[in-house]
């Protein structure tokens, strides 16, 4: 930008005495934990945070001396940069654990380690969900809220260096919790493992993300808040209710790992529910949903189809996700009409996410072209095809008499991952596809071709996962209540299991093309911000013509 | 407790929700507002490239 928008050089602000005081607080209590405490698990995070909360130290101490003249940019893009790494890095560790414990279900032996606990399907199977729910998507979350509340206000991100704080913070806590898991830390609650210390760090850190946030669109330029942030906000401020709010509760001592919920029964499982449906609606859809509101705009040229419908989507959405929770809890001690809440609530869902569906798509109206010329275009309108379908069929699962077949089986598993791989991984996928030329200012990604083979394995991918999860799971319901002419049940358990053993080989197969195409994202990235330009697309790119 | 709690989330909560959703829906779909919006779809478009 031109000079005058570059304000004198500055090292740090009124921010740096906060970060350097809480550095050396968290130090030392990290270090008094670390001496005192006779729980060699605890002993070992208490040590992670003091390397962590030292190097933080150096690293500001670092930057303070460094003397470097920094000109203030209209934007902070550098913590984007180092967001988009994170969430390539996370994402394709989170699906390669994803396809080891695919393969531990379909080949119980091959991966069965008697001395070492920690490759137990067990304790993978939370580190998969974790890495690609929190560290995949919370970072990919993290830079896109960055990237997009920057430049819909018109104005840098608020709080000098806080931005780092909250990202070195956020990614602290994934590794916290990820050994975590791999020790055996866990209070036990799905999507809500890490123990009281990970939750109390992560708190923390959320608050410092809600300021950054806030602060930022306090001091915009643009006087209206663009709807996509209106989705990023919604998904900040519900995410810290519910994570504390279902986090309540007592440590066995400062020294411990373990602690005890303050709830118990019937109360803990609508609590634990309420907390996990809205991590769906929250955090997987209302934050991916600001994403789509941004970038597929962006990426085609066109405003979104009808911005009226988008705030009817939103307060919608809002309103409605929230009491959803309990169809988790269909055919339990929850009260029969706190259930008929939760389920018809969640059929109401159709309209708001099938509006926002519609409001996607139709922004390509007059331009479908570019689904055949633009690979990333596809992504993104794809992941919100997959949306559409995941949110029919989640209502559908929600409705007591199909909830009796379908609940507990792998059903739900596919349902999760028609979510999780088609809506949350293509459209992140599609929004880093389009912030590395941005961010790294390139004119064009290192190839269109790779993107094109990414899609398509992928895809093929995702549609193996999928339709083996239904037919398996469908088909276990229906051997699990299977009765004989005598009123006996015909199938024991074990022949249950060792009739999915084929479907488990398929979503494994699935698992793994999906993984392969992230590995082809992970190159075309790094060629692109390295400034590359495939050889033969270099001369191919331009001479596109238009049909006639 | 629970049942002036449960009594009031069924009658008062409804009718909450259905005047806090008609709101949005005057606000979302007033003419008034049309050149408002209109500007705001624009503003992913209309940022330029610094």
């Amino acid at each position: 930008m031109t000079a005058t928008n570059t304000a004198p050089a500055q090292n740090g602000g009124s921010e740096v005495p906060f970060i350097a005081a809480f550095l050396a607080v968290g130090s030392i209590l990290a270090l008094f934990v670390a001496a005192r405490t006779t729980d060699a698990l605890m002993s070992a995070h208490a040590m992670m945070f003091l390397i962590a909360f030292i190097a933080g130290g150096f690293a500001l101490v670092h930057h303070l001396s460094s003397g470097k003249t920094l000109t203030q940019d209209v934007y902070e893009m550098g913590v984007v940069k180092a967001g988009v790494f994170a969430s390539v890095f996370w994402g394709i560790a989170g699906f390669l654990v994803g396809v080891v414990i695919a393969a531990q279900l379909a080949f119980p032996n091959l991966l069965y380690f008697e001395d070492f606990g920690w490759t137990n399907f067990g304790r993978l199977r939370p580190l998969h969900t974790s890495a690609v729910i929190f560290a995949f998507g919370g970072n990919v979350l993290i830079a896109t809220s960055f990237y997009v509340v920057q430049r819909t206000c018109r104005a840098r991100l608020f709080g000098g260096l806080a931005p780092w704080v909250v990202f070195w913070g956020y990614n602290l806590f994934i590794v916290i919790a990820a050994t975590g898991y791999l020790m055996g830390v866990t209070q036990s609650k799905e999507y809500a493992e890490p123990e009281w210390y990970a939750d109390i760090w992560l708190t923390i850190v959320w608050v410092v993300y809600l300021v950054v946030f806030l602060g930022t669109l306090l001091k915009r330029k643009e006087p209206h808040i663009y709807v996509a942030n209106w989705f990023y906000l919604a998904f900040i401020v519900t995410i810290a209710m519910l994570h504390i709010v279902n986090n309540l509760s007592m440590p066995v001592s400062l020294l411990s790992t373990k602690s005890y919920s303050l709830f118990s029964g019937v109360q803990d499982a609508l609590t634990q529910w309420w907390y996990g449906h809205n991590a769906v609606g929250f955090f997987l859809t209302a934050g991916f949903l600001g994403i789509m509101y941004y970038f597929i705009p962006k990426r085609a040229e066109r405003p979104v189809y009808s911005y009226r419908l988008s705030i009817i989507h939103f307060w919608a959405l809002i309103f409605l996700y929230i009491w959803a929770g309990p169809h988790h809890l269909h055919y339990t001690a929850l009260p029969e009409w706190a259930q008929t809440l939760g389920m018809t609530f969640s059929i109401m869902l159709w309209m708001p996410s099938w509006g926002g569906m519609i409001n996607g798509l139709m922004t390509l109206s007059g331009a479908w072209d570019k689904l055949r010329t633009d690979p990333v275009i596809r992504m993104l309108i794809v992941s919100v095809a997959f949306y559409g379908m995941s949110t029919f069929e989640g209502p559908l699962m929600s409705v007591r008499a199909v909830n009796s077949l379908s609940h507990y089986t792998d059903w739900t598993i596919g349902h999760v991952h028609s979510g999780a791989l088609g809506w949350v991984g293509y459209v992140s996928f599609g929004a880093l596809y389009c912030l590395v030329p941005w961010l790294w200012k390139r004119k064009q990604l290192y190839s269109n071709a790779l993107v094109e083979w990414h899609f398509w394995i992928s895809t093929l991918g995702i549609l193996l996962y999928i339709t083996a999860m239904w037919v398996s799971g469908i088909m276990q319901g229906l051997m699990w209540r299977a009765y004989n002419s005598l009123g006996f049940l015909e199938y024991s358990f074990v022949e249950t299991v060792d009739a999915m053993n084929p479907y488990y080989i398929i979503r494994m197969t699935g698992g793994l093309l999906f993984l392969i195409g992230s590995f082809i994202m992970a190159y075309n990235l790094w060629r692109t911000a390295k400034g590359d330009v495939r050889a033969r697309e270099f001369a191919a790119s331009p001479a596109l013509a238009p049909a006639e | 407790m629970y049942v002036t709690l449960s009594k009031f989330a069924q009658t008062g909560g409804l009718v909450l929700f259905v005047i806090a959703f008609a709101l949005v829906l005057i606000y979302a779909l007033s003419p008034r507002n049309k050149a408002n919006f209109d500007h705001a779809k624009r503003i992913p478009l209309d940022e330029g490239d610094e």
